[in-house]
């Protein structure tokens, strides 16, 4: 390849649930050090594009890239955080925030995944990030909606992972706490990391995404925030029903 | 005072009673570590089907003059092939699999055992026979019951990410299938181990009751594992006591126990109880 390889490539990924086509000839490249909005309505095929990069589900065509690698050697380098929409886990197991949050770090412990104090202190860090501090003791069950949410973001950032996949985390989160998520996010930007972010607030996302993907059972365009972001992309991906401006359809 | 310590030292001038002793308190500690990962990651109904589905190796086994761990192993693990096998190949639903699968194989056990019908050792491994163990079973049950424990000490915390969250074991690089076999595995080399003590149909009890008991008692997963250990090597020991003073089935004395501990549990656990959640709704 005589291109610099992209943090994340998709290409003409299509992926089938029993013969139904979700998504078909995805095409996607971002670079180093960009957040990128997914946005699309829902049934989309957002998560599924989110599940097909993490290999979660099998594409009947195409491949998914991680700064160059696999997406399986990518996971085993500890490149990608992945927060889906919603955790399908057991809400009254018996572990703490902190424990969970401790399970981002395991891909960098020994055998015996015996914290060290760097493992300690960046639990902690990213515990303080998404103002969970106060809650590192409490069962996982017993936390709000928005809280578990944010237990989960703060994970994934204790993965220190360059690539982070984050599926509508400002949903069900409060005003302040999303305020200070994209704050985190612009922060680890900066840091050079690559971040996609489905969300479904369209107006904040030409406040903090510089580069938006159009998702419609395909991706129909992406690029840099003032080039794509236009009526015309809105129209094709909500199918003419943006309230802003409504455009008659030649019949 | 006195006839609680004879009721304890008077047994132990019999040297099986001695090994019975120290093999039940051990199966006790080896089905109780797997049994935290049993009932966090729903597997009672597979932990039943595995014990059950290890009878015609076991007689297999006895009829080829073969360690009976062997042919218990074998199939344990062959029942837990068939059942992925079928699941993945038909539509029928995961529980009617792990039904069909070790109803068959048990039956299939039960009619090799009848063709031996003076066999007192398979009635033994039906129900246990801790109180006459032979030294080469003894060993044998040392050999495997460490073999387990220490995979566990080694593999404790990505078995319990991968019973947790295995959407994120995936996503941090581990092999989550291979975590599923080695589970697995696991829990049939414990199954084998337990057999000596308590038999097949009861091993199910062994390998669920101390993890359902240190759940109720703990929200941490090193509590729990803890709990889990002290009700189980407790109930054994004292089980196997008690089948001696009464002599009864040693298997349903220990399993008895259990239950009877698991009950206490229920009502007294300092927050998962029934009398605190009584309390809390009165208020
Ligand atoms: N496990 C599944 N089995 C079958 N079909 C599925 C499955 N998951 C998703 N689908 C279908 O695939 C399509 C895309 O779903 P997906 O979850 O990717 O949408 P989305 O864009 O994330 O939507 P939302 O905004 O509601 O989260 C939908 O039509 C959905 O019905
Ligand atoms: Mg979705």
């Amino acid at each position: 390849m005589v291109q610099r390889s992209f943090s994340i490539q998709v290409e003409n990924v299509t992926v089938n649930y029993n013969g139904k086509t979700a998504l078909h000839g995805a095409t996607l490249a971002l670079g180093e050090g960009t957040i990128a909005g997914l946005v699309g309505m829902n049934g989309s095929g957002k998560s599924t594009l989110f599940k097909a990069i993490m290999g979660f589900v099998t594409p009947t065509s195409g491949r998914v890239l991680i700064n160059g690698l696999s997406i399986r050697s990518a996971q085993k380098r500890g490149l990608v955080a992945y927060v889906p929409q919603s955790e399908e886990v057991d809400w009254n197991f018996p572990v703490s925030v902190a424990d969970v949050v401790m399970m981002g770090r395991y891909g960098h412990m020994n055998l015996l995944r015996i914290p060290r104090a760097t493992d300690h202190r960046i639990v902690a860090e990213s515990l303080e990030r998404v103002q969970m501090t106060e809650f590192r003791n409490r069962q996982i069950g017993e936390l709000s909606g928005g809280q578990k949410k944010r237990a989960f973001l703060a994970r994934a950032l204790a993965q220190r992972g360059t690539v982070l996949l984050l599926d509508e985390p400002f949903t069900g989160v409060d005003i302040k706490t999303e305020k200070a998520m994209i704050e985190l996010l612009i922060e680890l930007r900066d840091m050079g990391h690559t971040i996609l972010v489905s969300t479904h607030d369209l107006t904040s996302v030409s406040t903090f995404c510089d580069q938006v993907v159009f998702i419609n059972q395909t991706i129909l365009a992406y690029g840099a925030t003032q080039d794509v972001f236009t009526q015309e992309n809105l129209n094709r991906t909500f199918g003419g029903v943006m309230p802003k401006l409504q455009f008659k359809k030649s019949q | 005072m006195d006839a609680i310590v004879q009721w304890f030292v008077a047994p132990l001038q019999y040297e099986f009673m001695v090994k019975a002793v120290i093999v039940s308190g051990f199966v006790g500690l080896v089905c109780a570590v797997l049994s935290c990962y049993m009932t966090l990651k729903g597997w009672a109904l597979m932990g039943d089907a595995v014990s059950h589905s290890v009878t015609p190796g076991v007689v297999l086994a006895y009829i080829f003059n073969l360690p009976f761990a062997l042919g218990a192993f074998v199939f344990g693990v062959g029942s837990v092939l068939a059942i992925g096998f079928i699941k993945s190949k038909t539509r029928i639903k995961e529980d009617t699999v792990i039904g069909l699968v070790f109803t068959g194989f048990f039956a299939l056990g039960l009619v090799l055992i009848s063709k031996n019908p003076s066999n007192v050792d398979l009635m033994h491994i039906l129900f246990g026979n801790v109180l006459g163990i032979p030294n080469g079973d003894v060993i044998q049950t040392f050999i495997i019951g460490s073999i387990t424990l220490a995979a566990v000490a080694v593999l404790r915390k990505d078995l319990l990410l991968f019973c947790f969250d295995p959407t994120h074991a995936r996503s941090i690089g581990l092999n989550t299938t291979a975590l599923y076999y080695i589970l697995l595995t696991l829990l049939s080399l414990t199954i084998v181990v337990a057999l000596q003590a308590v038999g097949i149909i009861l091993v199910i009890a062994m390998l669920i009751t101390p993890g359902a008991i240190a759940y109720l008692l703990s929200d941490r997963f090193d509590h729990m594992m803890i709990f889990a250990m002290i009700s189980g090597v407790i109930s054994s020991v004292l089980g196997t006591y008690l089948s001696y003073h009464l002599d009864a089935s040693t298997g349903g004395c220990i399993v008895v126990l259990q239950t009877v501990l698991f009950i206490l549990t229920m009502i007294f656990a300092p927050k998962h109880g029934l009398l605190v959640k009584m309390r809390s709704e009165a208020t």
